[in-house]
């Protein structure tokens, strides 16, 4: 009778290996374990078992069932599965289609410089500051110790609007503005719009500007030369060259201006550089001690340094794009690309 | 500035190439743009000997000449008389170009074959002697090219001199600037001059009547000159600094000028009426006739050099068409003067004559080297025209132009200000290398006296400034500075505008940047009525072009304008937006007001790909834009009013844009009549905002609110009501009632047409109600709502759809 049940058991999980759907496996619990199954008639017979024979048996029943059942469901269970997926890969999309949203806008390549550069001096601890884009001829001019009838007056052709009244053609009437208004410490940063009566590949009408102005005790050309190395370093990257030469702006003494080695030729010679290998890109200098004169600074007590730089020029060179005039066309397949 | 080398070499020896000096040049301050090589106007000439002379046999003046460029022999016809075999001459080999343009070719004179011409220093503008062929050293070697034989090209740098260096705007400033950069010595040409024995003062005599304007004026008088063209080497050094020449007593003055950085007139003295300079302002409306031909009306104020009667120059600018030098001019009188630099520049300015003369003139020159360029200048036109030149001059200097003595320099404030200890010796050594008088004050303390021609070094900033930049600025140290910690100052509108360009470019947009100035028909593009303030516009004086003339008033015109542009382009779908500021001309403030603005435009389709549903973008899409800016600065109470409408608005989808009670924008559909006015095909949707309102507006605080743990029961009504009515008063209406158990209510559903009678519609209105502390049961919502609905039914006159 042992022997009985374990034919009984092998024969059922043949049966249930080859149950492909859950009837097939279903039929094999009925034909086995069913009221009228195989292993119930077994039982049934447990009258001609040796009496000694009886409990184990008994037990063998038992683990029959039990490894039966078990393995039926786990089949029914498998079963089931794959039908759900079978029937989830029929919803099959295409996942190459593109996707659906709304695709994000960009940021003006220029804003997108001056947001950079600000980042850079915040995190030197400048403030960012704004003024007026219709400026007085004084702020503009004057209280930056270039005087009417100066020579200085043609580094900047101005626009006018009246006799006393410029648009800023740049962003150092800021600095007046501000030191008038509070006292050393000062580190400022203000970017925004300047103009200059000038049209051409390199030059537009407006353009954008950064101006930056340190004033406390103690600062010196070399800071001037630090500060300025570390940004240029963060903007263009660390391994960037660049020197300092020697430049005149009425409102700083010393001034300088920097360059950088040419990002195009790396120092060789091109288009871009104008065979110089260096490209001029921002000036700089002490604060002129007329300037502090002007906002009623100690300029005995206090140095300072200012500089300022074009943002379309640095543009152009992250993003290699040759004619300034497009920043202002406003094509949106430009704009796009940045 | 054009520095020629070769030239420069006349007053200074240089021993580093033309690129080592340009770097030097540019490391001390004088940035040399370019570096140009002039070749001599010729090629294909080169050095050959003559090998025999024979007579032509069929013309006497003609002979036939045997000449060898080391390698092959070539028979040339010449007409010169002053050669011999053994001769070594400049042979123009057929393919060679010659001045003028010519080209060189094989051809047959008088039945003689001629391979090739013998030159001229004047067929080759090497020089003036057209008589016979050139003579070349005999120790060239043949068959090399004339231009590298001889040296005769030339390297040119155009250094950019800053408006502080008036004092290198000339050969010998250059050169002085070399020597202290490079250690070398200058070489300043000698003064030395021939004078007859006549004295000027029995002929001529100069009388200064504005001296503030001109302080001083010199003069010298020549006689028996002869008008004729320069030499060659004259013609050189003036084409090498992009000056033509004219004739040997003009040029004398340019070569001075550029030489020494004065500027410098001559006149014929025959048109000089009474034989006298009379130096005055102009008077009203006087008019003159400059050298260039031009007949100008002269702002007062203006200096005039007079002769006894009339103007015969504009002191520093230009001479006079009535007193220039001609062909036949005998006697010339030279002034040599300096004026006051602000004048010049004003008269230059109001005249539109910028000169080199006024250039140098306004940037101010040496008032003492004043003599030192007339005499060198006198004598020049005596060697090259034969002129003899009046004993003295004349030199009235009624005032003394200022020259600053002993600037105090302290070394401590050298390395205060430059952050680098340079030594005393130092220090000393660069000042005097550029012509400062050095005097020791105390220690470390010194009294500095600039020479006359650095007008530009006044204080003892200036002093620092040369000394920093002879010593190099790469030579200072690269510190950062030690400075107090600054509390960073925000700016709440700066702040605001960062977030509104986040949220917009993550709803799609992109940023524009117009100019801040527009055509003056902007306005009429946008029709705006007469009294608008945005018709307060701002006018530029001097503009490039009328369509930037005047500053904007509204953002919205640059806008429209980006549109049409990018239509034109192809690209019909687009969200831009700018940030910027707007200008409104207030009259009696010196100022106007700048106020920044947001404006954004929506046109086109609304979604970006093609395969999904092409929805045209509304109203409502760029409305939703906006208020997800508002929702993002926690505003709360913003409002939509469509009594507020633009008159380039769509009248009926437009509205007017309040935080509280403050109008802060509008926000609409571009009217057709603009749209067409502005040749624009699409429709669009504009809103314009005001971001110095709004800054002030945010609500940067949040108040957490207690979830709810009960369920929230909703209940839906539709209410007829007119077509016309805003559905925003409905929900208004409701939550006037003020039920605390309301929690909110939205609109689901919006619809009219089928079903509904004509001018009405259907407004679905969901009200969710909850409590904080029970579920409500269906009795208690059912009191509530019904209480609502029939008071909104009430109040507003609406009915319930399907009662």
């Amino acid at each position: 009778m042992i022997g009985d049940l374990q034919q009984l058991e092998i024969s059922a999980l043949t049966e249930l290996e080859k149950a492909t759907n859950e009837d097939q496996a279903q039929a094999v619990r009925t034909k086995y374990l069913g009221r009228k199954g195989r292993l119930t008639g077994l039982l049934r017979n447990i009258a001609q078992v040796p009496d000694a024979e009886k409990p184990l048996f008994g037990k063998r029943c038992n683990e029959v069932k039990d490894t039966l059942s078990a393995k039926i469901d786990e089949v029914l269970f498998q079963q089931s599965l794959r039908k759900k997926s079978d029937g989830l890969l029929k919803e099959k999309i295409d996942v190459t289609i593109p996707g659906r949203s709304v695709k994000f806008g960009r940021i003006h390549p220029v804003i997108q410089i001056r947001r950079e550069i600000c980042a850079i001096f915040a995190s030197f601890g400048f403030s960012i500051v704004e003024g007026p884009e219709v400026e007085l001829d004084y702020y503009n001019f004057e209280a930056l110790n270039i005087p009417k009838d100066h020579p200085a007056r043609d580094m900047q052709d101005t626009f006018y609007i009246e006799e006393n009244i410029v648009l800023r053609t740049h962003t150092s009437p800021v600095q007046v503005r501000i030191m008038e208004k509070i006292q050393p410490p000062v580190r400022i940063l203000s970017p925004g719009r300047v103009y200059r009566r000038d049209s051409d590949v390199s030059h537009t009408p407006m353009f954008h500007q950064i101006e930056g102005l340190l004033v406390d005790k103690g600062v010196s050309f070399a800071d001037l030369k630090g500060i300025l190395t570390a940004f240029l370093k963060k903007i263009f990257g660390m391994d960037t060259t660049l020197r300092f030469r020697p430049s005149f702006f009425p409102f700083t003494e010393p001034s300088a201006e920097v360059d950088i080695r040419c990002v195009i030729c790396g120092g060789s010679g091109c288009r871009v550089c104008g065979q110089s290998g260096w490209l001029e890109i921002l000036g700089s200098g002490m604060v002129d001690p007329a300037v502090f004169r002007n906002v009623g600074y100690d300029s005995e007590e206090y140095t300072g340094f200012a500089f300022g730089l074009g943002l379309e020029r640095i543009a152009m060179l992250k993003y290699g794009v040759s004619d300034i005039r497009l920043f202002f066309e406003n094509d949106i397949r430009f704009l796009k690309q940045f | 500035m054009l520095v020629s080398l070769k030239w420069l070499k006349d007053y200074v020896d240089i021993n580093v190439t033309a690129e080592e000096l340009a770097g030097k040049l540019t490391m001390a301050g004088l940035e040399v743009d370019e570096i140009k090589t002039i070749r001599p106007s010729f090629s294909g000439v080169v050095a050959a000997k003559i090998i025999s002379v024979k007579p032509h046999p069929a013309a006497d003046k003609l002979s036939l000449c045997d000449v060898t460029d080391g390698s092959q022999t070539y028979r040339v016809v010449c007409g010169a008389k002053n050669i011999k075999a053994g001769d070594i001459v400049p042979l123009a080999k057929v393919g060679a170009t010659i001045p003028g343009g010519y080209t060189i070719k094989s051809s047959v004179l008088r039945g003689e074959k001629s391979d090739g011409m013998l030159c001229s220093e004047a067929e080759l503008e090497t020089g003036d002697n057209s008589l016979g062929i050139w003579q070349l050293p005999e120790n060239l070697t043949l068959g090399v090219p004339l231009e590298t034989a001889l040296d005769l090209s030339d390297t040119v740098l155009d250094v950019s001199i800053t408006p502080n260096r008036a004092d290198c705007l000339s050969m010998i400033g250059i050169a002085r600037e070399v020597a202290a950069i490079t250690g070398e010595k200058i070489k300043i040409p000698v003064g030395l001059i021939k004078e007859i024995i006549e004295d000027i003062s029995l002929h001529t005599s100069v009388t200064i009547i504005d001296a503030d304007l001109c302080p001083r004026y010199t003069a010298r008088l020549l006689i028996n000159v002869k008008v004729g063209s320069s030499p060659a080497w004259m013609k050189t050094r003036l084409e090498s600094a992009g000056l033509r020449s004219i004739n040997n007593v003009v040029d004398v003055t340019n070569f001075v000028m550029l030489e020494m950085g004065q500027p410098l007139h001559a006149f014929d003295f025959r048109f000089l009426e009474q034989g006298k300079i009379i130096v005055r302002k102009s008077r009203d409306d006087e008019e003159f006739t400059s050298l260039d031909g031009k007949t100008r009306k002269l702002p007062a104020d203006t200096l005039l050099i007079c002769d006894g009667v009339k103007p015969v120059a504009i002191g520093g600018i230009m001479g006079g068409l009535n007193s220039e030098v001609k062909d036949d001019t005998q006697i010339v009188l030279l002034e040599s003067a300096y004026f006051n630099p602000v004048s010049i520049r004003r008269s230059a300015r109001k005249l539109a004559m910028p000169t080199d003369a006024s250039f140098r003139f306004e940037r101010g020159i040496d008032p003492e080297g004043v003599i030192r360029a007339l005499n060198r200048a006198a004598q020049l036109i005596a060697d090259l025209s034969g002129g003899n030149i009046y004993k003295n001059c004349i030199d009235e200097y009624p005032q003394k132009v200022p020259a600053v003595k002993d600037i105090p320099l302290r070394l401590s404030r050298i390395s205060q200000l430059t952050g680098t200890a340079i030594d005393a010796k130092e220090v000393i050594k660069i000042l005097q290398s550029i012509g400062m008088t050095v005097g020791n004050a105390g220690k470390d303390y010194y009294l500095v006296t600039p020479p006359t021609f650095r007008v530009d070094i006044k204080r003892e900033i200036d002093l620092i400034e040369e000394v920093i930049r002879i010593y190099g600025y790469d030579r200072v140290p690269v510190t950062l500075p030690n400075v107090a910690v600054v509390e960073m100052a925000s700016n709440p509108r700066m702040d605001l505008e960062e977030k509104i360009r986040h949220i917009l470019i993550g709803t799609g947009y992109s940023e524009v940047v117009n100019y801040s100035f527009v055509t003056p028909e902007s306005v009429n593009y946008l029709c705006l009525p007469k009294n608008d303030e945005r018709r307060r516009l701002v006018r530029i004086k001097n503009p490039l072009v009328e369509d930037q003339s005047v500053m904007r008033t509204t953002m919205v015109f640059g806008l429209l304008d980006a549109m049409k542009k990018n239509n034109n382009n192809g690209s019909l779908d687009l969200k831009i937006f700018e940030m910027g500021r707007v200008f409104i001309d207030r009259e009696r403030e010196e100022l106007p007001e700048e106020k920044n603005m947001l404006a954004c435009l929506l046109t086109g389709v609304m979604t970006d790909n093609l395969w999904g549903n092409k929805v045209n973008a509304d109203f409502y899409d760029l409305k939703g834009c906006l208020e997800n800016i508002f929702y993002d600065f926690k505003l709360t109470n913003c409002h939509y009013r469509s009594s507020i409408s633009e008159p380039f608005l769509h009248p009926g989808k437009s509205c007017g844009i309040y935080i509280g009670e403050l109008l802060a924008g509008y926000m609409g559909q571009v009217h057709p009549d603009t749209l067409e006015r502005m040749d624009l095909r699409n429709c669009a949707c504009v809103f314009e905002i005001n971001l110095d309102i709004l800054a002030n507006q945010v609500n940067n605080l949040i108040h957490y609110k207690e979830i709810s743990k009960f369920p929230a029961v909703t209940r839906d009504v539709a209410f007829l009501i007119p077509a016309e009515m805003e559905t925003n008063y409905m929900i208004d209406i409701v939550l006037r009632q003020n039920e605390e158990l309301l929690e909110n209510v939205v609109i689901f559903d919006i619809y009219a047409g089928k079903g509904i009678s004509e001018g009405m519609k259907s407004l679905g209105l969901r009200f969710s109600y909850r409590a904080p502390d029970r579920t409500l049961t269906d009795v208690e919502v059912n009191n509530i709502h019904d209480k609502i609905v029939q008071n909104t039914v009430g109040l507003t006159g609406a009915k319930i759809r399907g009662e």
